[in-house]
């Protein structure tokens, strides 16, 4: 049974996926079959800004949405997160299977490997403590943003 | 209208069940009961905490409460809304007269003549053991703290 009480956001961690600019990466909470997560990952791509991408996968929310993501920790193992990432936003009409694996071999993500690591229970554990985690902090939804150390659905001011 | 306060003995009330029955003061005794009042049926915000707190439905019931939520929309809607989400709570409509329950518990909101965002706990006993709610209709309590209320319940 996970623990839901109330617990603040985690600072951001060597485990994080993290890209962009400088200063203090923005945290975003998102899963990949959301289209404002989409959204709000192109601007944040657009604006350079620094980044924290965190899931927040419920399987209530969405068929796809836990799948996607860990498919894309099975990528991030191969060091493809980050492209993974922009390639799912990019086209979330093709989110299934046979997609995901045109997408590997674009990308260079070494199949087999992907196939394996997507099966591997500590990717879906990894999925599932950010969902309890964004949980916790109070996220309400997909995509969220941490503002000052608290959740906010609303997208955030970035520096200019 | 100021959200019912905990000690409050819930007063008499009448909602009704999607099976066209009525769920009353009576019904929340012998149990811990978690009221979700949300504004309307397939708006946003109100499919998402539903999709949230279906999410965390078994650590919400864990310790045997039981989840119920309201809204002003009549129970063909309601129906329609969580079969829609696939989600398992169960609905209970304010629809006639108006509000008339939400009131009761200080959840109506009254500038948009609908149910406000609102969380209430009662006791086994019926008496209100924890209550919230939102600072606007449009802001969606995190399940977070229905857990925090349920704990300190």
């Amino acid at each position: 049974m996970r623990d839901l009480s109330s617990l603040p956001v985690e600072p951001v961690g060597p485990s994080d996926h993290v890209r962009g600019g400088s200063g203090d990466p923005l945290i975003i909470y998102a899963e990949f079959s959301c289209p404002d997560c989409a959204l709000a990952a192109e601007r944040l791509r657009a604006s350079n800004a620094s980044v924290c991408f965190r899931h927040f996968a419920l399987a209530a929310r969405s068929p796809r949405a836990v799948k996607l993501a860990i498919a894309s920790e099975a990528a991030a193992r191969q060091g493809f997160f980050w492209e993974f990432h922009d390639s799912l936003f990019a086209d979330q009409s093709r989110l299934d299977d046979p997609h995901l694996w045109q997408r590997c071999e674009l990308l260079g993500v070494d199949l087999d490997r992907f196939e394996l690591d997507r099966r591997d229970p500590a990717l879906a554990e990894v999925v599932a403590e950010s969902a309890t985690a964004a949980m916790r902090a109070g996220a309400t939804g997909a995509p969220s943003f941490v503002v000052a150390g608290e959740i906010q659905s609303g997208f955030p001011d970035l520096p200019s | 209208m100021s959200i019912i306060a905990p000690g409050t003995q819930v007063p008499p009330f009448s909602l009704v069940r999607e099976d066209g029955s009525n769920f009353t003061e009576a019904d929340l005794v012998g149990k811990t009961t978690v009221l979700v009042f949300y504004p309307f049926a397939f708006s946003s915000v109100c499919t998402s905490q539903q999709q949230v707190y279906t999410e965390a439905l078994p650590e919400i019931t864990a310790d045997g409460a039981v989840i119920y939520a309201v809204s002003t929309d009549p129970t063909s809607s309601q129906a329609a809304f969580r079969e829609q989400l696939g989600v398992p709570i169960e609905q209970l409509s304010d629809f006639e007269p108006k509000g008339a329950a939400a009131k009761v518990f200080g959840a109506y909101f009254d500038p948009g003549g609908m149910t406000n965002r609102a969380l209430v706990i009662v006791g086994p006993d019926g008496c209100v053991t924890w209550s919230y709610v939102a600072d606007s209709p449009g802001d969606m309590p995190g399940v977070n703290l229905i857990i925090d209320g349920l704990a300190a319940s």
